[in-house]
């Protein structure tokens, strides 16, 4: 039998809906048994909300006051101790699961697969590679301990109602005192969040200031919409990191995308690739932006996006 | 502060479009233009200026991969690494292994900050860096965006999902950097020549007494599917029309 465990990621208050991906990536793996672990200082909360997550079995909660912040190297030995039980250990492909799992893997002694996309076998994984124009297909050593971390966007949330007992562990592991968390700016939003929303406007270069992502902002809030941006956008500082969307940023899968003034790189595309709808609008016809885009109009997005968000608004 | 080490990785020139081979056993690499991986880049250029604001500070750029691997180190000698180590060998190097040889270079050449790149972009995987510090037993700070040393410490400036986190870790400590943390500089011709002169050492797995193995097997390559071709229209009412039609707004 595969006992997968997974690493579920939360803030304290909420658990991420990345976990939920993970669980139901997990229980592709058949004849799988599907435990949780949350680690902070009080899990209360979150070990509620994972335990009711169908398909789970079980949520196991560490508590100390060092687990209040995510740090990898505060993390990791505690899963290895916990790794014993279990022959899958799986984290989210966010950048929590993506700092903390290869840890993990490497004092385990064993390989990862990173973003792992489809489930083929208990040891056999799709994953893309080359900014996802190559997918590859792995298989590990059954004998080994596999370390995934979840392409999210490639799984939908599994669904609630389930009801896993909820255990508290406490783990005799000595943690390191060589890294220390100082503390964090996010941006704090009303907006819904870029990895989980249905709809995503998102703007390029062309924007050409701050000031003028604004107007993305607005008609985002019209139709109830995550904002994102392209490397560009945010390197030129229109728009702050955790908007990125790309190999490197955030990959996303919106039921419906709407790319403005974005060229369509293939870093940006493999960011996208999973959206259901891709609306394109550029002033370059030839932009490769339209080779993907499902609707694409071609103009000046400073005509264009007022009016959209006049038209939409009817 | 004495000594910085960069691990850089030979990949495919991200410019590149890459192309599966039709009997799905990898990507076509035959004349490809290959360059070091943008983030290594990136993690010398930071270990380059840490190194013009202090005092008697080296840097080693280290790599693993064929005989051709000496092209990008010798470019890494020319932005201004002081000297350079190709672990050579033909096999496909996992990022454990990866992690494995760097570990016994560290073990050798004792240096203060480990910088790699956040991820390689061929396989993607973003994991030596987090595996070399796990096994050293040493911190980690990937995705650094900022990065500042003081006394035996790095404040290091993390690009996470929610936005920006800062840590401190204790020195040594592996850090892999994230696209916004500099911007690397050109070579200069001269500085081309002076790099012909500068030493590269080549060793191997065997003197390093790593072995590599094949712990994920590659069972096959596949292109991405395609997406189908789209529709244009012509002005927003016709857009707002197509939307409203598939339900999306
Ligand atoms: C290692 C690496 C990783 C990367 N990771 C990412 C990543 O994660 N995400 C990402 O996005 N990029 C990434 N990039 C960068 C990527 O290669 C592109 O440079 C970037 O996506 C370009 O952003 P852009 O489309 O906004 O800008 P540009 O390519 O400059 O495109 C701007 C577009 O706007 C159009 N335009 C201009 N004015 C108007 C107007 N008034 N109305 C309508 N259209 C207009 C232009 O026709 C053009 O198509 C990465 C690059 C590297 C090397």
């Amino acid at each position: 039998m595969h006992k997968i465990l997974i690493v579920g990621e939360h803030d304290g208050k909420n658990l991420n809906p990345a976990t939920a991906k993970c669980v139901h990536c997990a229980a592709g793996i058949s004849g799988g048994e599907i435990t949780i672990v949350v680690l902070g200082a009080d899990t209360a909360a979150v070990a509620g909300q994972a335990a009711a997550i169908a398909g789970v079995k079980s949520v196991l909660r560490v508590d100390r006051p060092e687990n209040q912040h995510p740090l990898a190297a505060i993390f990791a030995p505690q899963l290895v101790a916990l790794a014993t039980d279990f022959t899958h250990i799986f984290g989210p492909s966010t950048s929590f699961g993506k700092d903390l799992m290869p840890r993990v893997a490497a004092l385990l002694g064993v390989p990862q697969v990173s973003d792992l996309m489809a489930v083929e076998g208990s040891h056999r994984f799709k994953r893309p590679t080359y900014a996802g124009n190559a997918i590859v297909t792995v298989e590990a050593e059954p004998a080994r301990k596999l370390v995934a971390t979840v392409r999210v966007a490639s799984f939908e949330a599994a669904k609630g109602g389930g009801s896993a007992t909820v255990e508290s562990k406490s783990l005799s592991v000595a943690l390191p005192s060589h890294t220390r968390y100082i503390g964090a700016k996010t941006g704090s939003t009303d907006r819904p969040d870029l990895q989980t929303a249905k709809r995503v406007v998102s703007g390029g270069r062309a924007l050409g200031s701050a000031e003028n992502f604004k107007l993305l902002f607005s008609f985002a809030d019209k139709i109830g919409a995550a904002v994102g941006a392209s490397r560009a956008a945010v390197d030129a500082g229109y728009a702050p990191n955790e908007m990125q969307v790309g190999q490197t940023g955030k990959i996303i899968s919106p039921d419906i995308y709407i790319a403005i003034g974005i060229s369509g790189a293939i870093q940006h595309l493999t960011g996208i690739k999973d959206a259901r709808t891709i609306v394109a609008i550029n002033k370059d016809g030839e932009a490769p932006i339209f080779e993907v885009a499902d609707v694409g109009l071609v103009g000046d997005l400073f005509q264009i996006v007022p009016e959209f968000e006049r038209l939409v608004g009817g | 502060m004495q000594k910085i080490m960069v691990c850089i990785k030979r990949v495919v020139d991200y410019n590149v479009r890459i192309r599966v081979k039709p009997d799905g056993t990898g990507v076509m690499l035959d004349g490809v233009k290959m360059s070091i991986n943008p983030f290594d880049e990136i993690a010398l250029e930071e270990a380059l200026r840490i190194k013009e604001r202090g005092t008697n500070i080296e840097v080693v750029a280290v790599s693993i991969g064929v005989t051709d691997t000496q092209q990008q180190l010798r470019t890494a000698l020319a932005m201004g690494a002081d000297r350079a180590i190709l672990v050579q060998t033909d096999a496909a190097v996992e990022p454990l292994t990866a992690a494995q040889i760097f570990l016994a270079l560290a073990k050798k050449e004792n240096p203060d900050l480990i910088f790699l790149g956040k991820q390689a972009i061929d396989d993607d995987a973003n994991q030596t860096g987090q595996m070399l510090a796990a096994i050293w037993d040493r911190p980690q700070a990937t995705y650094a965006s900022k990065v500042e040393i003081a006394a035996g410490k790095a404040s290091v400036t993390r690009e996470i999902d929610a936005g920006l986190e800062t840590i401190e870790v204790d020195l040594p400590a592996v850090v892999t950097v994230d696209l916004r943390l500099n911007e690397p500089r050109y070579v200069k011709l001269p500085d081309i020549m002076k790099a012909k002169k500068k030493p590269l050492d080549v060793t191997s797995l065997d003197a390093l007494g790593v072995s590599a193995g094949v712990l994920l097997k590659v069972i096959k390559t596949e292109p991405p599917p395609q997406r189908q071709k789209g529709v244009m229209v012509k002005d927003v009412a016709e857009l707002v029309d197509v939307l409203k039609k598939k339900g999306l707004i």
